[in-house]
Parts: structure tokens; C-alpha cells; sequence
């Protein structure tokens, strides 16, 4: 069984990869035969041509700011939920838990609008913002647990050693939540990396594009025209990046998949 | 102390919460969204989205991937994780099968995939002259030569839902191996003596230990499902054949930004959130009800 789902879990990658080096022609001719030869032809074309490299690079920005920005506001936001009550606390989160209950569907057409008068629509800030908003729920939940984790002792010693609210927090707790951040971390880094909807209805400005819409535009723009070989091989190029990062990570993430999800 | 809270909730307002309660409101509203008017017009909205035929067929086909994904994603999930846990040779100590680290990190590739990748690796290999075809023929299938597998309306939607499996099980997998793996072995080793084969240690130990973190999952599971958007608009942008695969979330979508019908795509997010909570609300209840019964029978 085990070998059986590995094999169909491989196989449709190496598959990929060998007809990312194909001409188009051939790719038609035989799904099996080999590539004539092996040139990185579509690779060039797919980087250059179809401008892979530009939507890999705006990917890169805003993805990695959204999670810097998501990583210290989750963390500032959680802390003080889970280390202080004060009225209301309980109703931020019960708000926040609504937030990760709804469907982002729901939002799409107001967020659109939102960004229009913000000035907001078709920029790299404006989509970073809505991943920073949309990523925050989750964020706040993992953390508030790990927070509130924490022995109350260290806060008081760090007050009592006069450190202010900005210094108890950024010198002394959060590194001690390092475990728990940088689980959320890798969370969030492939869920916004994956993220789809937000850019196709909020960044429809092609020098804009990240990498998820700029490989279904690809696919879809010219139906037979499409040049498949270099199609592959920009799949290639967008996953390569992830798996070399998950096979070196993969302890770190597997175990964050359990502890996010016992909790 | 304000702006630790003050500023990460104010943009959760703003970019979450508010949209929300905007679409709420255009829902009950005649809005195309770019037009100055905007009449409130009450339910007329839903009365329509249940008269549109189109919706009606995309609803049905979220209620359906809403059943079946996660009933088949998380049974080969937790038939995997049970095979590299507890899977291994019936005597000695209790463990999983050989090279089971192997399995656990190749199955758990897909899910670190994007989903727009997955869809048209996918899209490729189920086409006309992909991989697929290209191994029936091998076994001598010829009308299989370039048959559409998702050009047609009959195999449309099985392609789909095996895809969106493919990409989920591994994390699932590796999901329900850390909470197997929390089960104290000398459980395993006592039920093991009392003669229990392996498929009984896993009706009668493993899955009821580990119930809670089923219906997590099979929440998560089901909520995709009901949105599937990045995989039915890798597949099949347009809805596929006969409409065979098209989702609220697609037909929403279409609404809203081709359209412009930005009032009646609200109410069908509205409906979409509707149906998201009842979903969660049937599988709490069913676990209650299941577990209710089970604690009874091992009294």
C-alpha cells in the first residue's frame, strides 16, 4: 500500500521534471520517450520569456514581508491576550475565532473595494496587508497557547529588574517562544506562499503577478498555444525551492504539524 | 500595551472582520459595484440563488466533495499512519513497517506543493496525451489514445477529487502518525496478547483513542472542500463539462469580477458560510453522538 501511494506520489513529479526538458513537439509525439536531449531551453524561456523570474521575485517580497509583518503583530497580539485580562480580552478572541471560521470568500468582493479607496488595489503593500490580516488569526490562536504556557515569574523578575512593557516583551518573551514561533512560521510561510485567491482578485496587474497566478495565467492564456514544455519546467522552478527547503526542514515541520494541531 | 493590541487589530478589522460584515449587508442589496446605486432589495438575492440552476448544480457538487474528500482522504490517512506506526511484523516489539520514515516523508511532498501546481501537473498528466493515457495504452486500453479525463462530463469529477486527495493524505498522515504515536505503547502491547489482529487494534484501539483529532481534521478537510477554488480553477477553469466540477467558490468569482453582479456573488458568500458552519455543526454532532455510544460499550 505504502509503496503503491509513494509511487503515486513520485512519479507524477519525475514525470514533470523529465518533460520540462522536452520541445513541445515532443511532449505530443510519446508521454514516456525520453527528452532528445537535455537543454535547459524551456527553463530559459519560462524565466525570461514568460517573466518567472519577476513573479518569483515579487513573490518573495511580499510573502516575505507578510510573514515578518504577520510574526511580530501575531506575537505582540497574542502575548497580550494571553498574559493580561483586562474588559473585553475575552471578545478580541472570540472575534479573532470568527475570523478563522469564515470562509475568505465571503470577504473577497468588500476586500476589493476596501483596497480601491485605500489606493491600495494592485500594489504589492495592499496584498501584503490582506495576507498579514487574513494570516493573523491563525497566527494569534498558536501562539496565545504558548504564551500563556509561560511562568509568570519571568515576567514579574524582568518588571522588577525594571525592564518596560517593549523590553519584557521583545528581550524576554518572545525568544522564549521561539519553538512556538518558528512553527507558525514555517505554517504561515506555505500557506501564504500558496495563497491563491487573495492575489487573482486583488493584484490583477501582470507586473504585479506572484507566482500562483502567474502559473495559472500561463496555463490558461492561450488554450493549445500554451508552450508546454516551458510550462513544465516553470512548475519545475516554482516547487524546486519548496522541496529543497521541506527535505532539509522536514523534522522541524513534521513536528510542527503535530504540535500546531494538537493543541 | 495599546499598540501591541491596538495595531495588529486594527488591521484584522479593517481587511477581516469588516468585509465580512459589508458582505453581509450587499447581499440584501441590488449592487453591481461600480454603479452609484445601491438598493437595498431585501432577500431577493437568495430567492434567485435558489432558482439559479447553475448555483444549485455548483452546491451540489461542494455538498458532494464535502462527503467524499475528507471520508476517503482521512480513511488513507489513517490507514497509512496505522501501517508506519503500528503496521510492522505481528511479533516483538510494536512498530511500524520497514523504511516507514521513507513513506513519511515522500507522502507528506504533495502538501508542500502549491495547489495551483498541483492542479496543473495534474491537468497535464490526466490529458489527452499525458502520463495516464500513455500507460493505458501501454496495457493495450487504445480507446484510451487521447481520451479527455477531464474534458468529460463522466470522469470530470473523479479526476478532481482524486487530485485534491493526492494532495492532501500526506499531512494527514503525518497529523494522525503524531497522535497514534501519543497513545501509550503498552496499550498496543496488551491488546496485542489478548489476540487482537491488527485491523481489530484499529477499529476497537486506535481510531477511538485518537477520535478528537479526527473531527479536527475532518473539519479541515471538509471546509476545503467546500472552497476547492485553486484545484477546480487549475482543472477545469470554466466548471468543467456540463458544469460536471464547477464550485460556489468559481461560480461566485465569476460573478462578482466578470459580471459584476457584486450583490447576488455576496449572497452566495453568505450561503457558502452558511453551509461552512452547518458542516462543522454535523460533524460535532455526530462525534458526540459516536463517542456518547462508545464510552457506553467500554463501561
Amino acid at each position: 500500500m505504502l509503496i503503491l501511494w509513494s509511487i503515486i506520489v513520485v512519479v507524477p513529479m519525475l514525470w514533470t521534471l523529465m518533460t520540462s526538458f522536452k520541445t513541445t513537439r515532443e511532449i505530443f509525439a510519446s508521454p514516456f520517450s525520453l527528452p532528445a536531449e537535455w537543454n535547459f531551453d524551456n527553463y530559459v524561456s519560462a524565466w525570461t520569456e514568460y517573466d518567472i523570474g519577476g513573479m518569483f521575485l515579487n513573490t518573495v517580497l511580499v510573502v516575505g514581508s507578510a510573514l515578518i509583518i504577520v510574526m511580530v503583530l501575531g506575537a505582540m497580539c497574542a502575548y497580550v491576550l494571553a498574559r493580561f485580562t483586562f474588559p473585553g480580552s475575552k471578545a478580541i478572541y472570540y472575534l479573532m475565532l470568527a475570523g478563522l471560521t469564515f470562509p475568505i470568500f465571503l470577504a473577497i468582493v468588500p476586500l476589493f473595494f476596501i483596497l480601491r479607496n485605500m489606493g491600495l488595489l494592485n500594489t504589492l503593500p495592499g496584498l501584503t496587508l490582506t495576507y498579514v490580516a487574513f494570516a493573523l488569526p491563525f497566527t494569534v490562536f498558536f501562539l496565545f497557547a504558548f504564551f500563556k504556557g509561560l511562568p509568570d515569574e519571568i515576567q514579574e523578575a524582568a518588571y522588577v529588574d525594571g525592564a518596560g512593557e517593549w523590553r519584557t516583551f521583545f528581550q524576554v518573551m518572545l525568544p522564549m517562544a521561539k519553538p512556538g514561533m518558528a512553527s507558525v512560521a514555517i505554517f504561515n510561510f506555505l500557506g501564504l506562499w500558496n495563497q491563491f485567491l487573495l492575489p487573482i482578485a486583488l493584484n490583477t496587474d501582470k507586473s504585479k503577478y506572484v507566482l500562483s497566478q502567474g502559473m495559472a495565467s500561463f496555463a490558461s492564456s492561450a488554450g493549445y498555444a500554451v508552450n508546454f514544455g516551458a510550462l513544465f519546467a516553470a512548475v519545475i522552478i516554482t516547487i524546486t525551492p519548496v522541496l529543497i527547503v521541506y527535505v532539509i526542514f522536514q523534522r522541524q515541520l513534521q513536528g510542527s504539524v503535530s504540535q500546531g494541531t494538537m493543541k | 500595551m495599546v499598540v501591541f493590541l491596538g495595531l495588529p487589530l486594527a488591521i484584522f478589522i479593517i481587511f477581516v472582520i469588516s468585509p465580512f460584515v459589508q458582505a453581509a449587508y450587499y447581499s440584501l442589496t441590488d449592487w453591481s459595484g461600480f454603479s452609484q446605486t445601491m438598493n437595498f432589495i431585501g432577500v431577493q438575492n437568495y430567492i434567485k440563488l435558489f432558482q439559479d440552476g447553475q448555483f444549485l448544480t455548483a452546491m451540489g457538487n461542494n455538498i458532494f466533495l464535502a462527503i467524499v474528500v475528507p471520508l476517503i482522504t482521512l480513511s488513507l490517512a489513517l490507514l497509512f499512519a496505522t501501517l508506519i506506526t503500528v503496521g510492522g511484523p505481528s511479533h516483538g516489539q510494536t512498530r511500524g513497517l520497514q523504511g516507514s520514515s521513507f513513506y513519511r516523508v515522500v507522502s507528506f511532498f504533495p502538501y508542500v506543493i502549491p495547489g495551483i501546481i498541483i492542479g496543473l501537473m495534474w491537468a497535464q498528466i490526466f490529458g489527452p496525451e499525458g502520463l495516464i493515457n500513455g500507460f493505458l495504452q501501454m496495457f493495450g486500453l487504445d480507446m484510451f489514445e487521447s481520451f479527455p479525463w477531464l474534458g468529460d462530463e463522466r470522469t470530470a469529477m473523479a479526476v478532481s477529487v482524486f487530485v485534491i486527495i493526492w494532495g492532501f493524505v500526506g499531512f494527514y498522515m503525518v497529523l494522525f502518525i503524531a497522535s497514534i504515536k501519543g497513545i501509550p505503547g503498552e496499550i498496543f502491547e496488551a491488546v496485542r496478547l489478548d489476540g487482537a489482529g491488527r485491523f481489530r487494534t484499529a477499529i476497537s484501539i486506535t481510531i477511538p483513542l485518537i477520535r478528537d483529532n479526527i473531527q479536527t481534521a475532518y473539519i479541515y478537510v471538509g471546509i476545503m472542500a467546500l472552497d476547492a477554488f485553486v484545484y477546480m480553477a487549475a482543472l477545469n477553469p470554466n466548471g468543467g463539462p456540463a458544469n460536471s466540477t464547477l464550485v460556489m467558490s468559481q461560480y461566485l468569482f465569476e460573478m462578482a469580477f466578470s459580471q459584476g453582479k457584486f450583490g447576488y456573488a455576496s449572497s452566495m458568500g453568505v450561503v457558502l458560510a452558511v453551509i461552512t458552519l452547518i458542516f462543522a455543526a454535523i460533524v460535532f454532532t455526530v462525534n458526540r453522538l459516536a463517542g456518547g455510544k462508545d464510552d457506553g460499550g467500554r463501561r
